[in-house]
């Protein structure tokens, strides 16, 4: 008697592939297919030539990439920020999640909602919400600094301020957002934990470091572990906006995906460009197995792969 | 006697010291809370002023006189307006329609244990979140490959896969009981039925949260027409806000350049009317969010301690 269900080319099993089709199809056309990116940088790519024509040129790309000071610049500000990105913003959305977790649930829906709220506001529209502050002649810091008498400064100006900037732009941004996510971690916290706590005499203090951060340590490694396997890309959005692009700023604000960008836009150097993006991500896969790794040995569950 | 005199002593202490703290964290929050709102109130203010207060007093977060000066100007010649916003809404629309189709498809496909091909197809929607090629070479291959330069599809078709919201709607069918499933089959249900009919009908919610995330990124896309429109008719809402901002570029660093000396006659209404522009493209998010902010929320939470 044949048994249909062993042979696996049954109704079932045909009709699941032909639902997961689409959206394969629609993957391997726009993200696998680019894979040949890897190999570009080998080759001598002239946009007339195309790709199978234009001549291999071993690692000239990479070196001329590397000679320069541009490659260890923007790797050194694409790392050096994530780096206080993913710090401040993790610090201050677990102290904001605490917080939420001291409060009743109507103070929390507020202050939800209004944190919640520049999530929605693409990066465009916060680079106007940043001009009103920081424009040299109309915004309002420069305003206030001259009312107390100070002198104005010309923000766009000062790469030195950057990294400030950009990393309270960040946190204003993306706080509210974490900020949920821990609390919902928090809020599985079994309640008797507390009481018993509580009995014992242990101050609120006490019992947030000693039950709540020990309870949300996992969720908040995979945060973390997360955003580090991401280190090596940058947001490119938040950057190009807010900084306009300005070339004075490059020093402190250029990361490997606004060069990257310019180099295949304005500058028209394929060869740099395609460099500078494959080794970005393959130096990231080799983060992210890293990380995996270290995830998996702390918890095999919460492992990616 | 004593011991409840006492005892009520602690508690006063007790709950003014709760009260501080409480009051030290409302303090806190209400800070942050300025932090995010204000600017954005400042951004509106700015769009109802006049131009002549502007130029005189810089922005402020109350305007000097309200006027509708700067709208008034936009809505003279709304043409791009118009015809970015139709190309936002249509793409929004589209794209998020398929893209829920799409990636609903495949992580129910995924979700299903049961599916020998499962396991393989997951490696394969995952794969790119851990490698690319980088920009250049997708750049290329969709300009000269797909020819898909300055066309609508442009601003649809890259994003209709993105194995997050994949990772994020097979979170929320993994739960989905399989023994449903296999009633259905026995009644003599195909596959079809069973996710068209069933699966989908009952984690309405959950494709409907995804479907939010995925209309927000559709909305607030600049970077698909900044590298693939050049026909001002087809660039997105954001984008053309994007345009715009790069204009008040020259003016700033010309002035600079003068020193501050303004040199023009005319008061058109430039800075109040960028300002407003930043409103109106702004504007939909604004009013939506409120309604749909509890659905985001709640899709955030279940997705991560799913995920």
């Amino acid at each position: 008697m044949v048994n249909i269900k062993k042979k696996s080319l049954n109704s079932k099993n045909i009709q699941l592939f032909t639902l997961a089709l689409p959206g394969m199809l629609a993957l391997f056309i726009f993200s696998y297919i680019p894979l040949y990116g890897l190999v570009l940088p080998f080759k001598n790519y002239k946009y007339n030539l195309g790709f199978w024509k234009s001549e291999w040129i071993g690692w000239d790309n990479f070196k001329f990439l590397f000679q320069s000071d541009t490659a260890f610049k923007i790797a050194y500000n694409t790392v050096f920020l994530n780096c206080i990105f993913i710090i401040t913003l993790m610090v201050t959305s677990l102290c904001i999640a605490l917080a939420f977790n001291e409060l009743s649930r109507r103070w929390i829906k507020f202050y939800q909602t209004a944190m919640f709220f520049p999530h929605f506001l693409s990066w465009v529209v916060a680079s106007y919400v940043l001009l009103a502050l920081l424009d040299m002649e109309h915004g309002v810091l420069n305003s206030v600094i001259e009312k107390l008498g100070g002198e104005e400064i010309l923000w766009y100006s000062e790469p030195k301020l950057w990294p400030s900037i950009l990393t309270i732009s960040n946190i204003w941004k993306s706080a509210g957002y974490n900020a949920i996510i821990y609390y919902a971690a928090i809020i599985g916290i079994d309640s008797t934990y507390y009481e018993a706590a509580q009995l014992d005499g242990a101050s609120r203090f006490q019992q947030i470091k000693h039950i709540t951060i020990p309870s949300i340590l996992p969720i908040i490694s995979i945060m973390f572990l997360l955003a580090v396997g991401k280190i090596f890309f940058g947001n490119f959005d938040m950057f190009y906006n807010l900084t306009r692009d300005s070339g004075i700023l490059y020093s402190t604000t250029d990361i490997i995906d606004t060069f990257v960008f310019r180099a295949l836009r304005s500058t028209g150097d394929i060869g740099m460009a395609s460099a500078a993006g494959m080794y970005q991500s393959v130096v990231g896969l080799a983060i992210v197995v890293a990380v995996n790794t270290v995830i998996r040995k702390l918890n095999p569950d919460n492992a990616m792969f | 006697m004593q011991c409840s005199k006492e005892g009520s002593e602690v508690n006063d202490m007790l709950a003014t010291k709760i009260n501080i703290g409480r009051t030290f964290i409302h303090a806190l929050l209400l800070l942050f809370v300025a932090l995010c709102i204000v600017p954005v109130i400042l951004v509106v203010a700015i769009s109802l002023s006049t131009e002549t207060d502007l130029l005189r007093y810089g922005y402020s977060i109350i305007p000097k006189t309200i006027s509708m000066q700067a709208y008034n100007v936009i809505f003279n010649k709304p043409e791009q307006l118009l015809s970015s916003y139709l190309v936002t809404i249509t793409v929004s629309v589209a794209g998020t329609a398929l893209s829920v189709l799409l990636t609903s498809m495949i992580a129910y496909v995924i979700s299903r244990k049961d599916y020998i091909h499962s396991v393989k197809i997951s490696y394969f929607v995952f794969f790119p979140m851990l490698l690319s090629g980088g920009l250049v070479p997708w750049y290329i291959w969709i300009v000269q490959g797909l020819h898909l330069k300055n066309s609508i599809l442009v601003l649809v078709l890259p994003y209709l896969i993105i194995p997050w919201n994949v990772l994020l709607m097979k979170g929320f069918f993994s739960d989905f009981p399989v023994s449903i499933i296999e009633s259905a089959r026995i009644d003599g249900a195909n596959e079809y039925t069973i996710f068209f009919r069933i699966v989908i009908p009952i984690n309405k919610a959950a494709v409907a949260t995804v479907g939010l995330f995925i209309m927000l990124m559709y909305w607030n896309d600049y970077w698909l027409s900044l590298l693939y429109i050049e026909n001002n008719n087809l660039i997105s809402l954001q984008f053309l806000l994007y345009r715009i901002m790069s204009n008040i570029d020259f003016l700033n660093s010309a002035l600079a350049r003068r020193g501050g000396a303004a040199v023009s006659n005319i008061t058109l209404p430039n800075l109040s009317a960028r300002m407003a522009m930043c409103v109106l493209a702004a504007g939909p998010m604004l009013v939506i969010f409120p309604f749909f902010q509890k659905y985001f929320v709640k899709g955030l939470v279940v997705g991560a301690v799913k995920g």
